[in-house]
């Protein structure tokens, strides 16, 4: 292998956003590779169960849809800070990117008349969810990994993202290390996506994968693109007792129930026409509430009822749930409730992008859940994510390709090898460190931090305490220790690497949270309990500040169609 | 409450030194319900930072953690401690498969070791690329008549049963490593592939059909079955290899005599 690699569009990530990204890169002419820590197929977009959404008017009580409905769902359930353009880009271009991962081999669910099925999911005004079972992330991830095959797209499985390359604001690379064999290798590229995931392991109780750490978002974010909205935290309302493996709001999208110690169908008082079909926000606090009042179960889970759906309809609709249920609780479906929990899911925060994905730096690109377009706002409606992925990811990509072709900076592998050196000068201390804590502490202690005083219910005092202790982490990450200093398969050394990005991440979500003296979405503060347009319908902005504390500036929301209402379900 | 004192034996191996592969043991406090993941991932955490294993989801949905624990191909990360260390009282050690002493009642031990018919790169690390490009080689991309009609293509009620079960394979090589063949014969495409192979074949979109059979036509493709059936046993996703090659292999027969009498 040459010393440096070169691509004219590097990905950084192989889920759902990346994937569609490279396949919009290669369609459009340009060459292109996919670096990923995991096999680009182990990623968490798999995991997705529910389905995604697309005004196709195939339900029968859907036929009144159309993508502006779709749009104005989104932006309600954002609690308006949603940038609207960018909503509407997400519902607009909805149909034809569902339709066409039907025609690369998608295997949706089916409607008798032949026609793809929608189902109803939470805070939409009509069945708009389409859906492959509850294996919808999977369904797709595959169907998108075969396209990238049958295009002989490269992939770079098992590097981990270390640093991006930045020359005077215009990006020039990446640098990565080789996890098999411990080498840090700089790969050039005229323009870099990246769609790192999600980072919800800042939590002790997420429903994300173990890898969805966030480290090619700290990564973007060093190289001096800022965080937006990183308070906004999606909590699941249904994620499995203990393991916290996500039960798909299609479960209640096919009429579960959900029901507390005394038997009651508690969102009645909570949200009472959506009943259990309320946006996410609102029934994990529904949820919530129930377990702190003393009507949960064991204290810490209520019951989600499948058993009036009927054995076939379970194993037509929920094969995926059942099987979970099984495999993780001991519990079947068909014969017992669920116990489930609220959990961390998603961020709707991430790296501040335009409406093509394309960041501060000229050239660098994000995409998925580790971007903030902004089309969540405060909160996500299930069913968008994976369109986000389809809709931005084809839309960074084929920006990308034009940024590509237009020619790069001389001196680029020379710089580009300095920083590999600086990578390989940063591991080897490291390693030469004597003594000091296993990183395993301190990645525990920000978790529980997290889930303590950064989750649904939120208050001042928590939130300083949470401040306060990161930043201690963050001091005490400088005398962190490697157990292992060899160079193969070093998880040791990525474990350490990645903490420290999740340090950074966690300290500016909480700065946020602490900031933000209002309600809004998923943002919940008990000592402010309303929402409060006048001060706070803007996104806020946080930039790199090394070892600083960094400052948290505001932008406004972009309103064009919809005009902020109370938001009642 | 804990699930008790669980004893881990690993088999430890790196490609790039000379030495022979080696158990190695650790003895780790099970929490109730804990996993072999969660076990193998506290006591890299706690323990030992050198040991190597692969893990992402933990919901058994992305085929990363597959290995041999107490003799069978399973995924990590849906296995309870408890419940491998009730199993079987006969292990086997992976490079020489011979049996070694059964632990006693009490002993809770859970014997750890790498997938079997993939070259081993570091502990319970195999190298996955052969089975990957065995996938490629039977291109497993929909090879459709027309590429983007305006709206999906209609599929009626029913029409989806024969490939659906195919679409849930997480590509973690647990069938290729109990596949009798595949320990034979390195050049078989193994059941993984030709499952996915069968996926397409049996999908009702697809109009590649002489096409696909000819790709696995022959000893290293399906003929190379000796139908043990151990593929569909032992399948974390429940996909049935083996009776998507019986069915390949009998549409290849019929299209043959197909043929013969034109």
């Amino acid at each position: 292998m040459p010393e440096t690699l070169r691509h004219d569009v590097l990905i950084i990530g192989g889920g759902l956003a990346g994937l569609r990204a490279a396949v919009a890169v290669r369609d459009a002419g340009a060459d292109v590779a996919v670096l990923s820590k995991v096999y680009s197929i182990r990623s968490h977009s798999g995991a997705a169960q529910g389905g995604v959404n697309a005004a196709l008017g195939n339900h029968p009580d859907g036929r009144d849809d159309d993508w502006q409905r779709h749009a104005f769902d989104t932006v309600k359930g954002s609690d308006y800070l949603a940038d609207q353009p960018s909503a509407e880009i997400l519902a607009r271009e909805a149909p034809e990117r569902v339709l066409e991962m039907e025609h690369w081999g998608t295997y949706f669910s089916r409607f008798p008349d032949g026609r793809i099925a929608q189902r109803p999911f939470g805070g939409a005004g009509f069945p708009r969810t389409c859906y492959a079972a509850d294996r919808t992330g999977h369904q797709m991830l595959h169907t998108l990994y075969q396209q990238c095959l049958k295009r002989e797209i490269a992939f770079y499985n098992e590097w981990l993202l270390t640093q991006v390359a930045v020359h005077e604001g215009r990006v020039e690379g990446a640098v990565a290390l080789h996890v098999p064999n411990g080498e840090a290798r700089g790969v050039q590229a005229d323009a870099v996506v990246v769609a790192g995931g999600g980072h919800g392991r800042i939590y002790a109780r997420s429903t994300n994968s173990y890898i969805n750490v966030g480290s090619a978002t700290a990564a973007v974010f060093r190289a001096g693109v800022p965080l937006a909205d990183m308070e906004f935290v999606q909590f699941h309302p249904t994620s499995l007792y203990r393991t916290n493996i996500l039960i798909t709001e299609g479960v209640r999208g096919e009429g579960g129930f959900l029901l507390n110690t005394e038997g009651e169908r508690f969102m009645a008082r909570y949200a009472p026409d959506a009943m259990e079909l309320a946006p996410r926000d609102i029934v994990a606090r529904a949820i919530q509430t129930e377990i702190r009042e003393g009507r949960g179960f064991d204290d810490g889970y209520v019951a989600l009822d499948v058993r009036h759906l009927g054995e076939p309809k379970i194993k037509e609709r929920l094969p995926g749930i059942r099987q979970i249920a099984v495999d993780f609780a001991g519990v079947d479906p068909v014969e017992r409730p669920i116990p489930v929990q609220p959990a961390q899911h998603y961020s709707m925060g991430g790296l501040a992008c335009d409406e093509n994905g394309e960041t501060a730096v000229s050239g660098l690109f994000v995409v998925g859940e580790c971007s903030c377009i902004s089309v969540h706002g405060a909160n996500r409606l299930g069913g968008n994510s994976l369109l986000e992925t389809l809709v931005f990811g084809r839309r960074a990509g084929e920006r990308a390709a034009q940024v590509a072709s237009s020619g790069r900076a001389a001196g680029a592998e020379t710089r580009l090898i300095q920083s590999v050196g600086e990578q390989e000068r940063e591991i080897e201390a490291l390693k030469e460190r004597p003594s000091g804590e296993r990183q395993i502490t301190l990645r525990r202690e920000m978790q529980a931090t997290m889930t303590e005083h950064v989750g649904i219910f939120r208050d001042e005092a928590g939130l300083r305490t949470a401040v306060d202790r990161l930043a201690e982490l963050r001091d005490r990450y400088g005398t962190v220790v490697l157990d292992h200093k060899g160079r193969r398969f070093n998880y040791d050394l990525v474990d350490v690497l990645e903490l420290r990005g999740m340090l950074d991440l966690a300290q500016v979500t909480a700065l946020g949270a602490l900031e933000r003296s209002e309600c809004r979405g998923s943002h919940w503060r008990t000592d402010h309990p309303s929402r409060d347009d006048q001060r706070w319908l803007r996104h806020s902005m946080v930039s790199y500040a090394g070892t600083r504390r960094p400052e948290v500036r505001y932008k406004d929301v972009v309103i064009t169609d919809y005009p902020p209402q109370e938001r009642e379900y | 409450m804990t699930d008790g004192q669980h004893t881990f034996r690993v088999l430890r191996f790196d490609s790039a030194d000379d030495e022979t592969p080696a158990y190695q043991t650790y003895a780790l406090e099970a929490s109730p319900g804990m996993t072999v993941l969660e076990a193998l991932l506290r006591i890299q955490a706690e323990q030992d930072g050198t040991l190597a294993f692969r893990y992402a989801c933990r919901g058994a949905v992305c085929g990363s953690c597959a290995m041999m624990i107490n003799g069978r191909e399973e995924l990590a990360c849906r296995t309870q401690v408890r419940d491998a260390s009730r199993q079987g009282r006969t292990v086997y050690t992976g490079s020489a498969r011979e049996e070694v002493e059964a632990p006693g009642s009490d002993a809770q031990m859970i014997t750890v070791e790498p997938l079997r018919n993939l070259r081993v790169i570091k502990d319970l690390v195999v190298d996955m690329e052969p089975f990957f490009d065995k996938l490629v080689a039977v291109e497993p991309w929909l090879q459709p008549e027309q590429a983007h009609p305006p709206r999906e293509r209609r599929v009626g009620p029913g029409a989806w049963a024969e490939a659906e079960p195919y679409t849930n394979c997480i590509l973690c090589a647990c069938c290729h490593s109990v596949c009798p063949v595949a320990e034979q014969e390195p050049g078989y495409l193994g059941p993984a592939a030709l499952a996915q192979h069968y996926r397409f074949l049996a999908d009702v979109r697809d109009q590649a059909g002489e096409h696909r059979l000819a790709l696995v036509d022959g000893d290293d493709g399906v003929n190379g079955c000796d139908f043990a059936w151990n593929c569909v046993h032992i399948c974390p996703r429940g996909v049935p290899p083996t009776k998507g090659i019986a069915k390949t292999r009998a549409r290849i027969t019929r299209e043959r005599r197909g043929d013969g009498r034109q």
